[in-house]
């Protein structure tokens, strides 16, 4: 069991990187699709509020890795 | 030794403590369910200024200034107790709900209107972001081990009856105002939608009262004695991996999966009866009312269930029942609400061309033209099919009792007493906050790119509560804490 949790914490870090990326990809494509001030707004929050706790889910996952999750 | 109080007292405490977070989630969601009426008093899009006002007042109120809250209120709760912190929170959320009702329109102070509703409706959520987590701490502290469950579930039905409060008082807000019914959401559009922001103040009061009679929670009082509280709960919180680490999977393991389901069950599921299914108004609020009032118990029944088979257990099967079940459920929905092959049996004409029929079963809906194809909108469904669709809300509501009954418990016994208002509110209300939150946001998104599949929306909350389910079943113990000492 100790050996899933930390191999899954490789997962989720990797998870952590590859959706930051996708929601940079996604808000780079709306704001250029609809170059209005309210769209504009709406990504930016999203990315202020998401890139912390995606960088949460990294940490998270690095936690995982290193056993810190083995014995809760 | 966890210091409990009697009986007695601990009604008096859920009393105290449900009334208000209950008046908390009334005024907050008074404001999002007459968002289309409060946009046109104080955002009309003819000005592009007020209309990002719009955008920030929706987004950022739930989305930066509920965590931000959780942050803040949570920090003084842990230093200078909860009582007074969540009196603090409820005069906030009151003077703030009520002060809403009170803004002239855009037409009569200009600009100044969308940026006063704006302030105001941040202040809402900056209080909310400080209310759960102290009330659950409040009440969870009183508590007896071995029943923790049972008594904070009380507390977990006032977010879901202040749903249910806010739809019923602005239903028969919109409906009373006068004896013809086109008349009467005509004058509620104008400044009836007023009425219940006003009529808040008079329970927030009365809840002020109750509080201000209540004592200290016992643990705080005995942590304080001992010079024992923390200096920097900020700090501590999220600043030491011992706890850090726990923040971390109180969210990823239960808090984000609880948030989704949550919205889904009761926000997704009315926008998506209106607006995807063509429900009329009316009735996609009262299927709603419905569904919560019959499935309300069951938070005190998970809650209480969870004192004998873990927390976990219960909150995981919730969101594995959801990713399992939202498809073929709101699949059902839509047959649901699929105009039956009978014969009409009255045809209306109405504004615009369209026509008002009924059908020989009771089924009402107008005709509209919608880019040269006549569709059917403004339902009304026949009683056999109202019922159904009750049903399958109901369903979803179970769900959310479920993930729901036990969270409270469960992140009070994951921190230590000295820093637990300010650990346990941020994950809670990023979960539901932001997750949650994003719900209705991101379906629109998904519904709106993919316009032939009416269930892309639901692929956001079935992915998040997935990952939730997976991470809670390797990562969370399903040991409940009996002592909340520490």
């Amino acid at each position: 069991m100790q050996l899933i949790k930390r191999s899954c914490g490789v997962v989720w870090m990797i998870a952590g990187v590859a959706l930051m990326a996708l929601l940079f990809r996604i808000a780079v494509q709306e704001m250029s699709n609809k170059p209005q001030i309210d769209t504009w707004i709406q990504w930016i929050v999203f990315l202020i509020v998401f890139i912390p706790i995606l960088a949460g889910f990294i940490i998270f996952g690095y936690y995982a890795v290193t056993g810190e999750y083995d014995n809760i | 030794m966890n210091q409990t109080i009697s009986t007695r007292g601990i009604w008096r405490v859920i009393g105290a403590s449900s009334a208000g977070t209950l008046i908390e989630w009334y005024d907050f969601y008074i404001f999002g369910s007459l968002a289309t009426v409060i946009a046109n008093q104080f955002f009309p899009k003819t000005n592009p200024t007020a209309a990002l006002l719009s955008t920030l007042a929706t987004f950022a109120a739930g989305f930066i200034v509920r965590p931000f809250g959780a942050l803040v209120f949570g920090r003084l709760g842990d230093l200078m107790g909860r009582k007074n912190t969540f009196l603090l929170t409820l005069i906030l959320m009151g003077g703030s709900t009520f002060a809403i009702g009170l803004v002239p329109g855009y037409e009569s102070i200009g600009f100044a209107a969308p940026l006063l509703v704006l302030l105001l409706r941040l202040v809402q959520g900056l209080a909310l972001g400080g209310e759960y987590g102290g009330a659950a701490t409040y009440v969870a502290e009183h508590a007896p081990p071995g029943k923790r469950g049972y008594y904070t579930s009380w507390i977990q039905t006032t977010a879901t009856l202040g749903l249910f409060l806010s739809l019923g008082v602005i239903l028969l807000t919109r409906h009373l105002l006068d004896s013809d019914p086109a008349t009467s959401i005509q004058k509620f559009n104008n400044w009836g939608w007023r009425i219940p922001f006003l009529v808040s103040i008079l329970l927030v009061i009365v809840s002020i009262y109750i509080r201000l009679k209540m004592e200290e929670s016992p643990l705080f009082k005995k942590l304080k004695a001992s010079g024992k509280t923390s200096s920097n709960p900020l700090k501590e919180s999220f600043g030491h991996k011992a706890n850090l680490k726990m923040v971390l999977l109180a969210l990823f393991g239960a808090a984000m999966g609880q948030g989704v389901v949550w919205y889904t069950g009761q926000f997704y599921a009315q926008s998506f009866m209106e607006n995807v299914c063509k429900v009329g108004f009316d009735q996609s609020r009262t299927i709603l009312i419905w569904a919560i009032l019959f499935a309300t118990p069951f938070f005190i029944v998970f809650g209480a269930l969870s004192d004998r088979l873990g927390r976990k257990r219960i909150m995981l099967a919730g969101m594995l029942l959801a990713v399992c079940l939202y498809r073929p459920v709101y699949r059902q929905m839509l047959q649901t609400a699929e105009v039956p092959a009978l014969p009409a049996v009255t045809r209306t004409a109405v504004d615009g061309g369209s026509q008002r029929i009924a059908l020989e079963n009771g089924f009402q809906y107008t005709t509209q033209t919608v880019s040269g194809n006549s569709i059917a909108t403004d339902k009304q469904l026949a009683p056999g099919s109202y019922w159904i669709m009750v049903g399958l809300v109901f369903i979803q509501v179970l769900l959310v009792t479920m993930v729901y009954g036990p969270i409270a418990a469960f992140l009070v016994e994951l921190f230590p007493t000295r820093i637990r208002y300010t650990s346990m509110s941020l994950p809670y209300h990023i979960g539901n906050g932001v997750f949650g939150g994003l719900t209705p946001f991101i379906a629109t998104l998904l519904t709106t790119t993919y316009a032939d599949n009416k269930l892309i929306g639901l692929w956001y909350p079935i992915v998040v509560a997935a990952f939730c389910f997976v991470i809670g079943l390797l990562y969370l113990s399903n040991r409940t804490d009996t002592d909340v000492t520490d």
